[in-house]
């Protein structure tokens, strides 16, 4: 089983990232061993569509669950259509957060926040 | 002369001049392009004759033709079709209506569909055009576009441009022969002003400066304005009574001579100053092709 953890660098040791599309990148961890591969998040510069192109992202790369803080209602359609469950982490490192949700502990998000959360200020500027 | 009245900071008064302009110019157009929230028919108010929808072709597949194969996603620059499962799931309020999809299948599963985002509206005299975008939409520019080609090409139009420095804006101000930036001498009306100055500049448009909310002596403001060599066409002081009237509905020309002719001058000054001396601090910057995209959107 791949868990994707959207993240703020790059290790098991970074700080998960709270936003899902706009996070800086994603880590994709195997349950069993802990080995990992980590990704740069395509989608973090995008225009518009960010939690869609991370979700799609995500998807194709196999992973079953993601540990992540805020999902868009896009994103959230988007995983929920590819069967990738979506679990609330918190601002800790990767490692943990991963340990947290095998000892399950971590709960289901099943709410999401406002489109462009993850983009600062307050929302998109005119 | 098509003139566009904008000015990076929202409120500083720019459908009060364009709304002022339209009264005081007999036989000019007001367009007001504030497709998201237009507010210059409360003080036009117009008579309405008709209004028409605005649709843009998005794209709805065919299941039985659809393989799944996720071309389609990737081919969307704007991620408005995602692919899991091989089944593709589609998010109409964030395409932007440029067909890659369609083109890009291989089992030609994609047709295009319309889909409403808003409304034209005009007066049966030609003297009034507004775009209005529908509830949660977030893309104006195809109303914006419907607006201009339906705008008059025998007499002076107004454009009442959106706030800011974005899409919106460029695509307003695209084509048109002159600039007005309405501002205030506060630092934020500075601020969002010198950055409508890039943008005017970049894009090769002769353009003035009206100060709203103007006060007594010096300001950073007029310094600016001196430093850049940016002409002050008019002031409309910071006054009770303006706002006063304003809270009724009044602009500041409505049944006053002497606003009338004030505003007759602005547009008389533009006109000779702008567009005849064509004063080289105006147009600093050649045009250049890359600042007005094809499909400058959001």
């Amino acid at each position: 089983m791949t868990i994707a953890v959207s993240s703020t660098g790059k290790t098991l040791d970074s700080q998960m990232d709270l936003r899902f599309g706009r996070a800086a990148c994603f880590v994709f961890v195997d349950a069993d061993t802990l080995a990992f591969e980590a990704l740069d998040n395509a989608a973090l510069a995008a225009s518009g569509g960010a939690g869609i192109s991370a979700a799609q992202a995500v998807a194709d790369r196999g992973a079953s669950v993601v540990i992540t803080g805020n999902v868009g209602p896009n994103a959230m359609s988007v995983l929920t259509a590819a069967g990738i469950a979506i679990v609330r982490g918190e601002a800790i490192t990767v490692r943990e957060n991963v340990a947290r949700y095998l000892a399950g502990s971590l709960t289901t998000i099943d709410q999401t926040v406002p489109p462009h959360s993850g983009m600062g200020g307050g929302g998109r500027g005119r | 002369m098509t003139l566009a009245i904008l000015s990076g900071k929202g409120g500083t008064g720019k459908t009060t001049v364009a709304a002022s302009l339209a009264v005081a110019l007999e036989q000019a157009q007001y367009v007001d392009c504030d497709v998201e929230e237009p507010n210059g028919a409360l003080l036009l108010s117009p008579r309405i004759a008709f209004s028409e929808p605005v649709e843009v072709l998005v794209p709805t597949v065919d299941p039985v033709r659809c393989n799944g194969c996720g071309s389609c996603a990737t081919a969307c620059r704007y991620h408005a079709i995602a692919v899991v499962r091989r089944k593709p799931i589609l998010f109409p309020t964030i395409c932007h209506h440029c067909g890659a999809c369609r083109i890009a299948c291989p089992t030609r599963a994609i047709s295009e569909i319309p889909r409403r985002i808003g409304v034209v509206e005009g007066d049966a005299e030609g003297r009034f055009l507004q775009g209005r975008m529908d509830i949660g939409e977030p893309i104006p520019i195809p109303i914006l576009r419907e607006l201009k080609r339906r705008m008059a090409r025998d007499r002076t139009v107004l454009l009442d441009c959106p706030p800011g420095a974005s899409c919106a804006v460029v695509q307003s101000i695209s084509d048109v022969d002159a600039c007005l930036l309405v501002t205030e001498p506060t630092p934020f009306g500075l601020h969002d002003l010198a950055i409508a100055v890039g943008l005017v500049r970049k894009m090769g448009i002769p353009f003035a400066v009206v100060v709203n909310k103007a006060i007594e002596g010096e300001t950073e403001l007029a310094a600016y304005c001196r430093k850049e060599g940016i002409p002050i066409l008019l002031e409309i002081p910071y006054s009770r009574a303006i706002a006063e009237r304003y809270s009724r509905g009044l602009l500041p020309v409505h049944g006053d001579e002497a606003w009338i002719g004030r505003f007759r001058t602005l547009y008389d000054d533009l006109q000779k100053q702008v567009l005849q001396d064509g004063d080289a601090a105006l147009r600093t910057a050649p045009k250049p092709v890359s600042a007005v995209p094809g499909r400058a959107e959001v």
